[in-house]
Protein backbone atom coordinates (compact mmCIF):
# COMPACT_ATOMS: atom_id res chain seq x y z
CA UNK A 1 0.00 0.00 0.00
CA UNK A 2 1.21 3.48 -0.84
CA UNK A 3 1.89 5.13 2.53
CA UNK A 4 3.45 8.27 1.07
CA UNK A 5 0.19 10.04 1.93
CA UNK A 6 1.28 10.17 5.57
CA UNK A 7 4.63 11.68 4.65
CA UNK A 8 3.07 15.06 4.04
CA UNK A 9 2.56 17.32 7.03
CA UNK A 10 -0.66 18.77 5.59
CA UNK A 11 -2.13 15.27 5.16
CA UNK A 12 -1.17 14.29 8.71
CA UNK A 13 -2.90 17.43 9.90
CA UNK A 14 -5.94 16.69 7.73
CA UNK A 15 -6.26 13.17 9.18
CA UNK A 16 -5.96 14.53 12.72
CA UNK A 17 -8.52 17.28 11.92
CA UNK A 18 -10.90 14.64 10.57
CA UNK A 19 -10.38 12.59 13.73
CA UNK A 20 -10.99 15.37 16.25
CA UNK A 21 -13.56 17.25 14.15
CA UNK A 22 -15.38 13.99 13.35
CA UNK A 23 -15.70 13.12 17.04
CA UNK A 24 -16.76 16.63 18.16
CA UNK A 25 -19.27 17.19 15.33
CA UNK A 26 -20.79 13.69 15.55
CA UNK A 27 -21.27 14.05 19.31
CA UNK A 28 -23.08 17.36 18.77
CA UNK A 29 -24.98 15.62 15.95
CA UNK A 30 -26.56 13.16 18.40
CA UNK A 31 -28.27 16.10 20.15
CA UNK A 32 -29.23 17.64 16.83
CA UNK A 33 -30.83 14.42 15.54
CA UNK A 34 -32.59 13.40 18.76
CA UNK A 35 -33.88 16.90 19.51
CA UNK A 36 -35.02 17.40 15.90
CA UNK A 37 -33.14 20.60 15.18
CA UNK A 38 -31.08 19.87 12.04
CA UNK A 39 -30.80 23.53 11.01
CA UNK A 40 -28.92 24.58 14.10
CA UNK A 41 -25.71 23.70 12.22
CA UNK A 42 -26.46 26.13 9.37
CA UNK A 43 -27.68 28.77 11.81
CA UNK A 44 -24.54 28.62 13.94
CA UNK A 45 -22.25 28.55 10.90
CA UNK A 46 -23.88 31.75 9.63
CA UNK A 47 -23.74 33.35 13.08
CA UNK A 48 -20.01 32.63 13.09
CA UNK A 49 -19.77 34.04 9.54
CA UNK A 50 -21.54 37.26 10.62
CA UNK A 51 -19.24 37.51 13.65
CA UNK A 52 -16.12 37.00 11.54
CA UNK A 53 -17.26 39.72 9.15
CA UNK A 54 -17.89 42.02 12.11
CA UNK A 55 -14.35 41.31 13.32
CA UNK A 56 -12.90 41.96 9.87
CA UNK A 57 -14.91 45.19 9.56
CA UNK A 58 -14.04 46.57 13.00
CA UNK A 59 -10.49 45.24 12.77
CA UNK A 60 -10.37 42.66 15.52
CA UNK A 61 -9.74 38.92 15.38
CA UNK A 62 -12.44 37.36 13.12
CA UNK A 63 -12.40 34.12 15.14
CA UNK A 64 -13.17 36.11 18.28
CA UNK A 65 -16.05 37.86 16.50
CA UNK A 66 -17.32 34.54 15.17
CA UNK A 67 -17.20 33.02 18.63
CA UNK A 68 -18.95 35.98 20.29
CA UNK A 69 -21.83 36.20 17.80
CA UNK A 70 -22.47 32.45 17.61
CA UNK A 71 -22.42 32.11 21.41
CA UNK A 72 -24.87 35.01 21.55
CA UNK A 73 -27.10 33.30 18.97
CA UNK A 74 -26.94 30.03 20.93
CA UNK A 75 -27.83 31.87 24.12
CA UNK A 76 -30.87 33.49 22.46
CA UNK A 77 -32.36 30.44 20.66
CA UNK A 78 -33.39 28.48 23.77
CA UNK A 79 -34.99 31.28 25.83
CA UNK A 80 -36.63 32.71 22.66
CA UNK A 81 -38.28 29.34 21.98
CA UNK A 82 -39.35 28.99 25.62
CA UNK A 83 -40.63 32.54 26.12
CA UNK A 84 -42.42 32.53 22.78
CA UNK A 85 -43.76 29.03 23.51
CA UNK A 86 -42.68 27.77 20.11
CA UNK A 87 -40.74 24.90 18.61
CA UNK A 88 -36.93 25.42 18.84
CA UNK A 89 -36.76 25.00 15.05
CA UNK A 90 -38.87 28.17 14.61
CA UNK A 91 -36.57 30.05 16.94
CA UNK A 92 -33.52 28.67 15.06
CA UNK A 93 -35.08 29.81 11.75
CA UNK A 94 -35.69 33.33 13.08
CA UNK A 95 -32.13 33.64 14.42
CA UNK A 96 -30.71 32.13 11.19
CA UNK A 97 -32.42 34.81 9.08
CA UNK A 98 -31.17 37.52 11.46
CA UNK A 99 -27.61 36.19 11.20
CA UNK A 100 -27.81 36.10 7.42
CA UNK A 101 -29.08 39.69 7.46
CA UNK A 102 -26.24 40.78 9.77
CA UNK A 103 -23.67 38.99 7.60
CA UNK A 104 -24.88 40.86 4.50
CA UNK A 105 -24.94 44.14 6.44
CA UNK A 106 -21.36 43.73 7.68
CA UNK A 107 -20.23 42.63 4.24
CA UNK A 108 -21.76 45.77 2.74
CA UNK A 109 -20.16 48.00 5.38
CA UNK A 110 -16.70 46.46 5.02
CA UNK A 111 -14.41 48.74 3.06
CA UNK A 112 -11.71 46.09 2.44
CA UNK A 113 -11.42 42.53 1.20
CA UNK A 114 -13.75 39.93 2.61
CA UNK A 115 -11.32 37.08 2.15
CA UNK A 116 -10.59 36.65 5.89
CA UNK A 117 -14.22 36.04 6.71
CA UNK A 118 -14.79 33.95 3.61
CA UNK A 119 -11.81 31.78 4.55
CA UNK A 120 -13.45 31.11 7.88
CA UNK A 121 -16.72 30.12 6.26
CA UNK A 122 -15.14 28.04 3.53
CA UNK A 123 -12.04 26.93 5.40
CA UNK A 124 -10.41 23.76 4.16
CA UNK A 125 -9.40 20.65 6.04
CA UNK A 126 -6.15 20.56 4.02
CA UNK A 127 -4.81 23.91 5.19
CA UNK A 128 -4.69 23.30 8.93
CA UNK A 129 -1.64 24.15 11.01
CA UNK A 130 -0.55 22.28 14.15
CA UNK A 131 -2.19 25.04 16.22
CA UNK A 132 -5.53 24.43 14.45
CA UNK A 133 -5.22 20.73 15.26
CA UNK A 134 -4.50 21.47 18.92
CA UNK A 135 -7.59 23.71 19.03
CA UNK A 136 -9.74 20.99 17.42
CA UNK A 137 -8.32 18.44 19.86
CA UNK A 138 -9.29 20.68 22.77
CA UNK A 139 -12.82 21.08 21.33
CA UNK A 140 -13.20 17.30 20.99
CA UNK A 141 -11.94 16.68 24.54
CA UNK A 142 -14.23 19.39 25.98
CA UNK A 143 -17.31 18.14 24.09
CA UNK A 144 -16.75 14.48 24.98
CA UNK A 145 -15.77 15.41 28.54
CA UNK A 146 -18.94 17.44 29.11
CA UNK A 147 -21.13 14.67 27.68
CA UNK A 148 -19.47 12.13 29.99
CA UNK A 149 -19.74 14.44 33.00
CA UNK A 150 -23.40 15.33 32.51
CA UNK A 151 -24.47 12.16 30.69
CA UNK A 152 -27.50 11.37 32.83
CA UNK A 153 -28.83 14.95 32.73
CA UNK A 154 -28.25 15.12 28.96
CA UNK A 155 -29.82 11.70 28.34
CA UNK A 156 -32.98 12.62 30.29
CA UNK A 157 -33.32 16.06 28.68
CA UNK A 158 -32.72 14.82 25.14
CA UNK A 159 -35.28 12.05 25.68
CA UNK A 160 -38.04 14.25 27.07
CA UNK A 161 -37.48 17.72 28.47
CA UNK A 162 -40.69 17.89 30.51
CA UNK A 163 -40.06 14.48 32.04
CA UNK A 164 -36.51 15.47 32.98
CA UNK A 165 -37.90 18.61 34.59
CA UNK A 166 -40.49 16.63 36.54
CA UNK A 167 -37.85 14.45 38.25
CA UNK A 168 -35.91 17.49 39.44
CA UNK A 169 -33.30 17.83 36.66
CA UNK A 170 -32.75 21.48 35.63
CA UNK A 171 -33.78 20.56 32.08
CA UNK A 172 -33.98 24.11 30.70
CA UNK A 173 -30.43 24.80 31.84
CA UNK A 174 -29.26 21.51 30.29
CA UNK A 175 -31.07 22.36 27.03
CA UNK A 176 -29.52 25.84 26.86
CA UNK A 177 -26.15 24.28 27.69
CA UNK A 178 -26.54 21.85 24.77
CA UNK A 179 -27.31 24.77 22.42
CA UNK A 180 -24.34 26.67 23.80
CA UNK A 181 -22.00 23.72 23.30
CA UNK A 182 -23.32 23.26 19.76
CA UNK A 183 -22.63 26.92 18.96
CA UNK A 184 -19.14 26.84 20.45
CA UNK A 185 -18.18 23.58 18.71
CA UNK A 186 -19.35 24.74 15.31
CA UNK A 187 -17.57 28.08 15.57
CA UNK A 188 -14.25 26.71 16.70
CA UNK A 189 -14.31 23.86 14.17
CA UNK A 190 -15.53 26.03 11.31
CA UNK A 191 -12.21 27.41 10.10
CA UNK A 192 -10.51 24.00 10.31
CA UNK A 193 -13.25 22.00 8.67
CA UNK A 194 -15.18 24.49 6.55
CA UNK A 195 -18.83 25.50 6.37
CA UNK A 196 -19.79 22.87 3.82
CA UNK A 197 -18.22 20.00 5.73
CA UNK A 198 -19.39 20.88 9.18
CA UNK A 199 -23.08 20.51 8.40
CA UNK A 200 -22.60 17.04 6.92
CA UNK A 201 -20.25 15.94 9.73
CA UNK A 202 -22.85 16.96 12.32
CA UNK A 203 -25.91 15.44 10.74
CA UNK A 204 -24.92 12.38 8.68
CA UNK A 205 -22.90 10.30 11.19
CA UNK A 206 -25.48 10.80 13.97
CA UNK A 207 -28.40 10.11 11.61
CA UNK A 208 -26.59 6.95 10.44
CA UNK A 209 -25.92 5.83 14.04
CA UNK A 210 -29.59 6.41 14.83
CA UNK A 211 -30.46 3.59 12.40
CA UNK A 212 -28.52 0.93 14.30
CA UNK A 213 -29.10 1.16 18.02
CA UNK A 214 -31.66 1.54 20.78
CA UNK A 215 -28.99 2.63 23.26
CA UNK A 216 -28.06 6.31 23.48
CA UNK A 217 -24.51 5.48 24.66
CA UNK A 218 -23.96 3.29 21.61
CA UNK A 219 -25.43 6.00 19.40
CA UNK A 220 -22.77 8.46 20.62
CA UNK A 221 -19.99 5.90 19.98
CA UNK A 222 -21.27 4.85 16.57
CA UNK A 223 -21.80 8.47 15.47
CA UNK A 224 -18.20 9.31 16.42
CA UNK A 225 -16.93 6.23 14.55
CA UNK A 226 -18.96 7.13 11.44
CA UNK A 227 -17.76 10.75 11.63
CA UNK A 228 -14.09 9.81 11.78
CA UNK A 229 -14.52 7.11 9.10
CA UNK A 230 -16.24 9.59 6.75
CA UNK A 231 -13.35 12.02 7.16
CA UNK A 232 -10.61 9.43 6.67
CA UNK A 233 -12.17 7.63 3.70
CA UNK A 234 -12.99 11.00 2.13
CA UNK A 235 -9.37 12.14 2.53
CA UNK A 236 -8.03 8.90 1.01
CA UNK A 237 -10.28 9.30 -2.04
CA UNK A 238 -9.31 12.93 -2.32
CA UNK A 239 -5.59 12.07 -2.25
CA UNK A 240 -5.58 9.08 -4.59
CA UNK A 241 -7.97 10.49 -7.18
CA UNK A 242 -6.83 14.11 -6.81
CA UNK A 243 -10.32 15.48 -6.17
CA UNK A 244 -11.53 18.13 -3.65
CA UNK A 245 -11.41 16.74 -0.10
CA UNK A 246 -14.46 18.65 1.15
CA UNK A 247 -16.62 17.07 -1.53
CA UNK A 248 -15.28 13.52 -0.97
CA UNK A 249 -15.86 13.73 2.80
CA UNK A 250 -19.41 15.06 2.39
CA UNK A 251 -20.22 12.38 -0.20
CA UNK A 252 -18.69 9.62 1.97
CA UNK A 253 -20.71 10.68 5.02
CA UNK A 254 -23.86 10.81 2.87
CA UNK A 255 -23.13 7.32 1.50
CA UNK A 256 -22.63 5.97 5.05
CA UNK A 257 -26.00 7.48 5.95
CA UNK A 258 -27.77 5.96 2.93
CA UNK A 259 -26.18 2.52 3.53
CA UNK A 260 -27.25 2.73 7.19
CA UNK A 261 -30.83 3.43 6.18
CA UNK A 262 -30.77 0.39 3.89
CA UNK A 263 -29.18 -1.91 6.48
CA UNK A 264 -31.07 -0.52 9.47
CA UNK A 265 -32.47 -3.22 11.76
CA UNK A 266 -35.05 -0.62 12.84
CA UNK A 267 -36.40 -0.64 9.30
CA UNK A 268 -36.82 -4.39 9.54
CA UNK A 269 -39.04 -3.85 12.55
CA UNK A 270 -41.08 -1.46 10.48
CA UNK A 271 -41.14 -3.98 7.62
CA UNK A 272 -42.39 -6.64 10.01
CA UNK A 273 -45.04 -4.24 11.29
CA UNK A 274 -46.07 -3.41 7.71
CA UNK A 275 -46.35 -7.13 6.84
CA UNK A 276 -48.26 -7.75 10.02
CA UNK A 277 -50.63 -4.87 9.23
CA UNK A 278 -51.06 -6.21 5.71
CA UNK A 279 -51.93 -9.65 7.11
CA UNK A 280 -54.49 -8.13 9.43
CA UNK A 281 -55.97 -6.19 6.54
CA UNK A 282 -56.04 -9.39 4.41
CA UNK A 283 -57.78 -11.27 7.24
CA UNK B 1 -35.69 30.29 51.27
CA UNK B 2 -37.22 27.03 52.45
CA UNK B 3 -39.36 27.33 55.57
CA UNK B 4 -40.16 24.22 57.50
CA UNK B 5 -43.71 23.37 58.50
CA UNK B 6 -44.39 20.51 60.81
CA UNK B 7 -47.75 18.74 60.64
CA UNK B 8 -49.32 15.84 58.84
CA UNK B 9 -50.56 18.34 56.26
CA UNK B 10 -48.47 17.54 53.24
CA UNK B 11 -49.90 20.16 50.88
CA UNK B 12 -51.09 23.56 51.97
CA UNK B 13 -52.24 26.05 49.35
CA UNK B 14 -53.51 29.45 50.42
CA UNK B 15 -55.38 31.77 48.07
CA UNK B 16 -53.30 30.75 45.03
CA UNK B 17 -53.73 32.70 41.81
CA UNK B 18 -51.99 31.35 38.70
CA UNK B 19 -52.04 33.11 35.36
CA UNK B 20 -50.79 32.04 31.93
CA UNK B 21 -50.69 34.57 29.13
CA UNK B 22 -54.00 36.41 29.29
CA UNK B 23 -55.87 33.65 31.11
CA UNK B 24 -56.24 33.23 34.83
CA UNK B 25 -55.95 29.47 35.34
CA UNK B 26 -56.51 29.44 39.11
CA UNK B 27 -58.53 32.22 40.74
CA UNK B 28 -57.55 32.11 44.40
CA UNK B 29 -57.85 28.54 45.61
CA UNK B 30 -57.04 27.18 49.05
CA UNK B 31 -56.49 23.51 49.74
CA UNK B 32 -55.03 21.25 52.41
CA UNK B 33 -54.10 17.63 51.80
CA UNK B 34 -53.04 15.32 54.61
CA UNK B 35 -50.42 12.61 54.40
CA UNK B 36 -51.81 9.34 53.02
CA UNK B 37 -54.93 10.83 51.43
CA UNK B 38 -56.08 9.73 47.97
CA UNK B 39 -57.62 12.78 46.37
CA UNK B 40 -59.48 12.69 43.07
CA UNK B 41 -59.66 16.03 41.24
CA UNK B 42 -62.52 16.17 38.76
CA UNK B 43 -63.84 18.87 36.48
CA UNK B 44 -64.43 19.84 32.88
CA UNK B 45 -61.57 20.72 30.49
CA UNK B 46 -60.08 24.11 31.35
CA UNK B 47 -61.15 23.95 35.01
CA UNK B 48 -57.55 24.36 36.24
CA UNK B 49 -56.94 20.75 37.35
CA UNK B 50 -53.56 20.37 35.64
CA UNK B 51 -52.52 23.85 36.81
CA UNK B 52 -53.27 22.78 40.38
CA UNK B 53 -50.91 19.82 39.95
CA UNK B 54 -48.17 22.00 38.42
CA UNK B 55 -48.54 24.27 41.42
CA UNK B 56 -47.94 21.32 43.73
CA UNK B 57 -44.76 20.21 41.91
CA UNK B 58 -43.35 23.71 41.66
CA UNK B 59 -43.89 24.33 37.94
CA UNK B 60 -46.86 26.72 38.22
CA UNK B 61 -46.45 30.46 37.90
CA UNK B 62 -47.86 31.74 41.16
CA UNK B 63 -49.09 35.33 40.88
CA UNK B 64 -50.53 35.53 44.38
CA UNK B 65 -50.85 33.31 47.45
CA UNK B 66 -48.63 30.73 49.13
CA UNK B 67 -47.89 27.07 48.54
CA UNK B 68 -46.29 24.72 51.06
CA UNK B 69 -45.53 21.17 49.90
CA UNK B 70 -43.75 18.51 51.97
CA UNK B 71 -42.78 21.12 54.51
CA UNK B 72 -41.24 23.54 52.03
CA UNK B 73 -42.59 26.90 51.00
CA UNK B 74 -42.39 27.01 47.23
CA UNK B 75 -40.50 29.90 45.67
CA UNK B 76 -39.41 30.40 42.07
CA UNK B 77 -35.98 28.94 42.84
CA UNK B 78 -36.61 25.77 44.88
CA UNK B 79 -39.08 23.82 42.73
CA UNK B 80 -36.42 21.41 41.42
CA UNK B 81 -35.53 20.34 44.98
CA UNK B 82 -39.18 19.51 45.64
CA UNK B 83 -39.67 17.69 42.32
CA UNK B 84 -37.06 15.10 43.31
CA UNK B 85 -39.55 13.93 45.96
CA UNK B 86 -42.70 14.20 43.83
CA UNK B 87 -43.69 11.58 41.26
CA UNK B 88 -45.57 13.05 38.30
CA UNK B 89 -47.33 10.96 35.65
CA UNK B 90 -48.62 13.00 32.73
CA UNK B 91 -50.93 11.98 29.90
CA UNK B 92 -49.48 9.47 27.46
CA UNK B 93 -46.63 11.12 25.54
CA UNK B 94 -45.88 10.55 21.90
CA UNK B 95 -42.48 8.83 21.74
CA UNK B 96 -40.44 8.34 18.59
CA UNK B 97 -40.45 4.54 17.98
CA UNK B 98 -36.74 4.72 17.09
CA UNK B 99 -35.74 6.60 20.25
CA UNK B 100 -32.54 4.99 21.60
CA UNK B 101 -33.89 4.42 25.12
CA UNK B 102 -34.94 1.15 26.73
CA UNK B 103 -37.69 0.76 29.33
CA UNK B 104 -34.95 0.29 31.96
CA UNK B 105 -33.24 3.55 30.84
CA UNK B 106 -36.49 5.51 31.16
CA UNK B 107 -37.27 4.16 34.63
CA UNK B 108 -33.70 4.96 35.69
CA UNK B 109 -34.40 8.65 34.89
CA UNK B 110 -36.51 8.57 38.06
CA UNK B 111 -33.28 8.01 40.05
CA UNK B 112 -31.32 10.78 38.29
CA UNK B 113 -32.88 13.71 40.16
CA UNK B 114 -32.03 12.13 43.51
CA UNK B 115 -28.49 11.18 42.52
CA UNK B 116 -27.30 14.76 41.99
CA UNK B 117 -24.51 15.99 39.75
CA UNK B 118 -21.47 13.89 38.76
CA UNK B 119 -22.86 10.66 40.23
CA UNK B 120 -23.81 7.74 38.07
CA UNK B 121 -26.38 5.11 39.07
CA UNK B 122 -25.00 2.36 41.29
CA UNK B 123 -26.10 -1.13 42.33
CA UNK B 124 -28.70 0.28 44.72
CA UNK B 125 -30.32 2.33 41.93
CA UNK B 126 -30.43 -0.67 39.57
CA UNK B 127 -32.00 -2.73 42.35
CA UNK B 128 -34.73 -0.12 42.86
CA UNK B 129 -35.40 0.06 39.11
CA UNK B 130 -35.72 -3.75 38.97
CA UNK B 131 -38.09 -3.72 41.94
CA UNK B 132 -40.42 -1.04 40.57
CA UNK B 133 -40.46 -2.73 37.15
CA UNK B 134 -41.53 -5.92 38.91
CA UNK B 135 -44.21 -4.02 40.85
CA UNK B 136 -45.78 -2.60 37.66
CA UNK B 137 -45.43 -5.94 35.88
CA UNK B 138 -42.93 -4.78 33.27
CA UNK B 139 -39.83 -6.85 34.12
CA UNK B 140 -40.19 -8.93 30.96
CA UNK B 141 -40.09 -5.76 28.82
CA UNK B 142 -37.19 -4.05 30.66
CA UNK B 143 -34.87 -4.13 27.65
CA UNK B 144 -37.50 -3.31 25.04
CA UNK B 145 -37.13 0.09 23.29
CA UNK B 146 -39.55 2.50 24.97
CA UNK B 147 -41.05 3.57 21.63
CA UNK B 148 -42.16 -0.01 20.91
CA UNK B 149 -44.59 -0.23 23.84
CA UNK B 150 -48.35 0.18 23.75
CA UNK B 151 -50.01 3.17 25.43
CA UNK B 152 -50.94 1.19 28.56
CA UNK B 153 -47.42 -0.23 28.84
CA UNK B 154 -45.89 3.24 28.45
CA UNK B 155 -48.04 4.53 31.29
CA UNK B 156 -46.92 1.61 33.47
CA UNK B 157 -43.33 2.64 32.71
CA UNK B 158 -44.18 6.25 33.64
CA UNK B 159 -45.58 5.02 36.96
CA UNK B 160 -42.48 2.87 37.52
CA UNK B 161 -40.27 5.90 36.80
CA UNK B 162 -42.16 7.87 39.47
CA UNK B 163 -41.83 5.04 41.99
CA UNK B 164 -38.09 4.84 41.27
CA UNK B 165 -37.93 8.39 42.64
CA UNK B 166 -39.11 6.95 45.99
CA UNK B 167 -41.58 9.83 46.07
CA UNK B 168 -43.38 11.22 49.09
CA UNK B 169 -46.17 12.50 46.88
CA UNK B 170 -47.71 10.97 43.77
CA UNK B 171 -49.40 13.15 41.15
CA UNK B 172 -51.27 11.71 38.19
CA UNK B 173 -52.63 13.94 35.45
CA UNK B 174 -55.18 12.12 33.30
CA UNK B 175 -52.94 9.01 33.19
CA UNK B 176 -55.59 6.94 31.42
CA UNK B 177 -56.52 9.46 28.72
CA UNK B 178 -56.48 7.87 25.24
CA UNK B 179 -56.07 4.35 26.66
CA UNK B 180 -58.46 1.53 25.84
CA UNK B 181 -60.90 0.26 28.44
CA UNK B 182 -58.78 -2.70 29.60
CA UNK B 183 -55.57 -0.65 29.82
CA UNK B 184 -57.49 2.02 31.73
CA UNK B 185 -58.78 -0.54 34.24
CA UNK B 186 -55.28 -2.01 34.68
CA UNK B 187 -53.72 1.41 35.35
CA UNK B 188 -56.45 2.30 37.87
CA UNK B 189 -55.90 -1.03 39.66
CA UNK B 190 -52.16 -0.38 39.74
CA UNK B 191 -52.59 3.14 41.17
CA UNK B 192 -54.94 1.72 43.81
CA UNK B 193 -52.44 -1.01 44.70
CA UNK B 194 -49.58 1.48 45.02
CA UNK B 195 -51.61 3.77 47.25
CA UNK B 196 -52.68 0.90 49.43
CA UNK B 197 -49.29 -0.79 49.76
CA UNK B 198 -47.14 2.34 50.13
CA UNK B 199 -49.63 4.69 51.83
CA UNK B 200 -48.47 7.25 49.27
CA UNK B 201 -50.35 10.57 49.25
CA UNK B 202 -51.93 10.62 45.80
CA UNK B 203 -53.58 13.35 43.72
CA UNK B 204 -55.41 11.98 40.70
CA UNK B 205 -56.72 14.37 38.05
CA UNK B 206 -59.34 13.34 35.52
CA UNK B 207 -62.14 14.86 33.48
CA UNK B 208 -63.52 11.38 32.85
CA UNK B 209 -65.62 9.99 35.70
CA UNK B 210 -65.16 6.43 34.47
CA UNK B 211 -61.42 6.90 35.04
CA UNK B 212 -61.78 7.79 38.69
CA UNK B 213 -60.27 5.17 40.99
CA UNK B 214 -62.75 3.78 43.49
CA UNK B 215 -60.04 4.12 46.14
CA UNK B 216 -60.38 7.95 46.20
CA UNK B 217 -60.99 8.88 49.82
CA UNK B 218 -61.73 12.46 48.89
CA UNK B 219 -63.01 14.26 45.83
CA UNK B 220 -62.40 17.82 44.71
CA UNK B 221 -64.63 19.27 42.02
CA UNK B 222 -63.08 22.10 40.01
CA UNK B 223 -64.67 24.58 37.65
CA UNK B 224 -63.47 27.86 36.08
CA UNK B 225 -60.24 27.95 38.07
CA UNK B 226 -61.93 27.49 41.45
CA UNK B 227 -62.48 24.61 43.85
CA UNK B 228 -66.20 24.24 43.44
CA UNK B 229 -66.71 21.51 46.00
CA UNK B 230 -64.67 19.30 48.29
CA UNK B 231 -65.91 16.17 50.06
CA UNK B 232 -66.22 12.41 49.87
CA UNK B 233 -66.87 10.68 46.55
CA UNK B 234 -70.19 9.35 47.84
CA UNK B 235 -71.37 12.88 48.68
CA UNK B 236 -70.28 14.56 45.50
CA UNK B 237 -70.80 12.00 42.76
CA UNK B 238 -74.51 12.67 42.44
CA UNK B 239 -76.41 13.56 39.28
CA UNK B 240 -77.28 16.93 40.74
CA UNK B 241 -73.68 18.00 41.48
CA UNK B 242 -72.37 16.65 38.18
CA UNK B 243 -75.12 18.40 36.24
CA UNK B 244 -74.02 21.73 37.77
CA UNK B 245 -70.31 20.95 37.36
CA UNK B 246 -70.54 20.08 33.67
CA UNK B 247 -73.42 22.48 32.83
CA UNK B 248 -75.62 19.65 31.59
CA UNK B 249 -79.28 18.88 32.38
CA UNK B 250 -79.75 16.21 35.08
CA UNK B 251 -81.41 13.65 32.72
CA UNK B 252 -78.46 13.90 30.29
CA UNK B 253 -75.96 13.39 33.12
CA UNK B 254 -77.99 10.43 34.36
CA UNK B 255 -78.03 8.85 30.90
CA UNK B 256 -74.26 9.35 30.46
CA UNK B 257 -73.53 7.84 33.87
CA UNK B 258 -75.62 4.79 33.07
CA UNK B 259 -73.67 4.33 29.83
CA UNK B 260 -70.33 4.48 31.65
CA UNK B 261 -68.98 1.11 32.70
CA UNK B 262 -68.44 1.33 36.46
CA UNK B 263 -64.89 0.74 37.64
Amino acid sequence: MDLSIFGYQFMQNAFLAAFFGGIACATIGVFVVLMHMPFIGVCMAHAAFAGALLGAWLDFNPLLGAFAISIMAAAIIGPLADRGEMNPETSIGAIFSLMLGLAFLFMGLMPVTKSVALELMWGSILTNTRNDIILLGIVAVVVVGLVLMFYKEIQATVFHRDMALSVGIPASLVFYGILFLTGATITVSLSSIGGLLIFSLILNPAAAAYQFTYSMKRMFLLAAAFGVTSGWIGLLFSYFFNIPSGATIVITSSLIFIISIILSPKRKVKKWQDEHTAEVVRD
Amino acid sequence: MIENKTSSTIIEIENAVVSYREDVALRGISLRVKSGEFVGIVGPNGAGKTTLLTLVNGLGKLVQGQVHVLGCRLTSGNGHILRKKVGYVAQMMSIDPRMPMSVHDVVMIGRYGRLGLFKGPGKHDHKIVDEVLELVGMTHLAHRPIGHLSGGEQQRVAIARCLAQEPQLFLLDEPTASLDWKAKMDILELVKLIHKSQKLTTLFVTHDLSALPAACSRLILMKDGLIWNDGSAAELLTDDYLSKLYDMPVPVVRRHRQEVVPV
